[in-house]
């Protein structure tokens, strides 16, 4: 009797399914299938020339790219872009000394009150704060942007698919779009009807290809590196994306690191683990035939 | 409880003596997972699994516990706190990734635990009770990591709250009272997250309850075995210790080095980048997808897109939920009376494309919602049912299967000359 109902129950849900499969493949089968842009000419991110320092197992922060990277995003993305997991304290890592980080954040001015009204205002920053948010709050940031609100730097490259890569080729990927092709195909020969709305910015690899930020790195020497390297639009791109990769994992070094040590353990270990199986079991288990 | 020939536990000292005497725990750990329960000899490495889904469970259990004292289950400052377990608590980011992964890798053990279950029919009788415990042990834990996966209140968190619950509302009438009462609203917020914290804490606590009872009607029938053939005599067996604390320790160390492997060096691999925006009720993500280990759940919920009498939804709905119940009923679904899967000719052709299957449902579950990836869903579920449901008792009935050994001790040495219950005392050498 159970396996009756069961039988009936499995016919009856596979039944339903294959319906739906049928309407489907009908529905495939008599309507064109729909082209997009997006889908299409979207580019999948990628680093730049030679990698990140920290890619792979064993790869390491530039401490001197960390802060170049530091220094594009003070100057330039921070003016729309807030950074509000990351604290001034945590600057030391980055080889800043106590008194240089106390002097960075009392540059940034905070939200504070007022010690003798009371009234909101705004102060130095001490190294304990976090860095400040551009705007006082999203509708401010909102409306200072075309409605779309500049998303928190703090975990982008841990927010997108390939994020450090993907930070790397946003910001030098502004193009065009009226000579952009891939693989041999244009856009606009494709695309005819395709265009990027005002106040938006063709860039191939973010999602819908049309961006809401201009772009913001546009001249060579926008930002005067001081220690002196050439400060190039892809090599501001590619500081400022080790950058935020700290900012998103300021414990990766030190995780890898950590892992190494764990894994050499383990695999010691295991192995003894392996040779006190193997003794055991010497006496029960049948003689191998020759 | 267990076989005649098993060792009896001996207190060596006047102290243990006193123990035993007044609460005989070393006794009972002793006949439990000592050297006084009695195990075939013949268990592969599938038999580790069970040891290492306790050994998950264990590990969830203990990191979940100092995550808690650091994490707030408020909608406003939950991302916040997660993100300061990760970056100022001595540790957190090992701890996170360790409990984040950690839960991945009990249902990758777990998987391989209920294959195991499937294809050596683990679940037919004397070991029905067993089987049974196994599933509910499963929905527990889909449910505790369903809650889990909210608490971070990322962008993944909350939409997943949201479609999940929004199952609910497809039971006709009273589904979107349902839905409701299990939010707290009408959209997932701070009494949804503190209820799913709530019940986070508290269901692993009820997992190994019914871990101890699925443990405990194990050792009634005792372990079974890869050639589906019951313990005869003493040369089956092997003292569970030290034959199978040191295959178990040895399959521990082989785990802990691949998980170690993810936790230190790919922690965000199984995990997917827009939990790391904050949860956002006006902005939905392009594509909604659970975690890895629902995919195949997940893709059997979105097959049903045609209204065939029910809606759509609550055909998908209904088959979700059946394909997992549906195991409750396998030890009466499969008549044969051999329980390998190595005996089974016909069986192992059927089972072969019913992992197939399930690996399609795992690739659909995760690709985005658009063709070609329903239809090859759709064709993916139906054999899913069919298989279990029908198949499954055809073929059980009408198969021939190859002739089994007489004992575990003529599969693993050729030959069982004494193979009478208890004459047997000396283990085979």
């Amino acid at each position: 009797m159970i396996r009756i109902i069961a039988a009936l129950a499995g016919l009856v849900f596979a039944g339903v399914a294959l319906l739906a499969f049928f309407n489907g493949a009908y529905t495939a089968l008599t309507e064109e299938p729909q082209h997009s842009a997006d889908h299409e000419f979207h580019l999948e991110a990628h680093g730049p020339k030679g990698g990140f320092s920290f890619d792979g197992p064993t790869g390491n922060w530039d401490i001197a790219q960390l802060q170049r990277g530091l220094k594009v995003y003070s100057e330039v993305c921070s003016a729309c872009h807030s950074l509000k997991f990351v604290a001034f304290r945590d600057l030391e890592e980055l080889g800043y000394s106590e008194a240089q980080v106390k002097a960075f954040a009392a540059t940034k001015q905070v939200p504070g009150i007022d010690p003798n009204t009371g009234e909101a205002t705004t102060r130095p920053g001490e190294p304990t704060d976090y860095f400040p948010s551009p705007y006082p709050n999203a509708v401010a940031a909102a409306a200072a942007n075309n409605n779309a609100i500049p998303p928190d730097l703090s975990l982008m490259t841990k927010a997108r698919h390939h994020g450090s890569d993907y930070v790397y080729s946003l910001l030098t990927g502004f193009t065009d779009p009226a000579t952009f092709e891939k693989d041999g195909k244009r856009l606009m020969e494709e695309f005819p009807d395709f265009t990027t709305p005002d106040g938006l910015y063709f860039n191939p690899y973010f999602g819908n290809l049309n961006l809401a930020m201009s772009p913001p790195l546009v001249a060579e020497g926008q930002v005067t590196y001081d220690d002196g390297t050439k400060a190039t639009v892809p090599q501001m791109a590619e500081d400022v994306a080790a950058f935020l990769t700290w900012t998103a994992e300021p414990k990766l070094v030190e995780r890898r690191q950590t892992g190494w040590g764990v894994l050499v353990f383990l695999l010691f270990a295991t192995v003894l683990a392996y040779f006190a199986k193997k003794q055991i079991w010497a006496g029960v288990k049948p003689k191998k035939k020759a | 409880m267990s076989f005649p020939w098993a060792k009896e536990y001996t207190p060596a000292s006047g102290f243990t003596k006193w123990i035993d005497e007044k609460l005989p725990l070393p006794r009972f750990v002793y006949n439990a997972v000592g050297a006084g329960y009695p195990v075939p000899r013949n268990l592969n490495y599938m038999w580790n699994f069970g040891v290492l889904a306790g050994f998950c469970l264990v590990l969830q259990i203990v990191t979940g516990v100092v995550l808690a004292m650091h994490y707030a289950a408020n909608a406003q400052v939950a991302f916040g706190t997660v993100e300061h377990i990760m970056r100022d608590v001595n540790w957190g980011w090992m701890l996170r990734y360790m409990h984040a992964n950690g839960a991945s890798f009990f249902f990758l053990v777990l998987y391989l635990h209920i294959f195991r279950g499937f294809f050596y029919s683990s679940y037919k009788a004397p070991r029905e009770m067993i089987w049974l415990l196994g599933v509910v042990i499963f929905l527990l834990c889909m449910a505790t990591a369903f809650m889990g996966y909210v608490l971070p209140w990322g962008q993944m968190s909350f939409w997943g709250a949201k479609v999940i619950t929004g199952l609910f509302s497809a039971i006709p009438l009273v589904g979107e009272p349902i839905q409701v009462w299990l939010l707290g609203g009408y959209a997932p917020d701070n009494a949804s997250l503190n209820r799913f914290f709530s019940l986070h804490f508290l269901l692993p606590f009820v997992i190994a309850g019914v871990v101890i009872l699925h443990i405990w009607a194990l050792h009634i029938p005792g372990s079974s075995n890869p050639t589906g053939v019951e313990v005869k005599s003493e040369s089956d067996t092997v003292p569970f210790h030290p034959y199978y604390t040191a295959k178990d320790g040895f399959g521990l160390g082989v785990f802990l080095i691949i998980y170690c492997v993810v936790v230190f060096f790919l922690p965000n691999m199984l995990g997917h980048p827009d939990n790391y925006i904050e949860a956002n009720p006006l902005s939905t993500p392009a594509h909604i997808v659970p975690e890895w280990y629902f995919y195949p759940f997940y893709a059997i919920l979105r097959a049903f897109t045609f209204d065939f009498i029910l809606e759509a939804k609550l055909w998908g709905v209904l088959a979700m939920f059946s394909s997992i119940l549906l195991w409750f009923l396998l030890p009466w679904l499969d008549r044969s009376p051999v329980r390998s899967g190595h005996y089974r000719p016909l069986f192992r052709i059927f089972f072969m494309i019913f992992v197939a299957d399930m690996a399609v449902l795992f690739y659909c579950g995760g690709a985005p919602a658009e063709e070609p990836y329903v239809m090859i869903s759709q064709i993916a579920t139906a054999y899913y049912f069919l298989h279990f449901l029908v198949i499954l008792p055809i073929v059980s009935s009408i198969e021939k299967p190859k002739p089994l050994p007489y004992s575990i001790t003529e599969a693993v040495l050729g030959s069982d000359k004494k193979a009478v219950l208890g004459e047997n005392t000396q283990p085979a050498t």
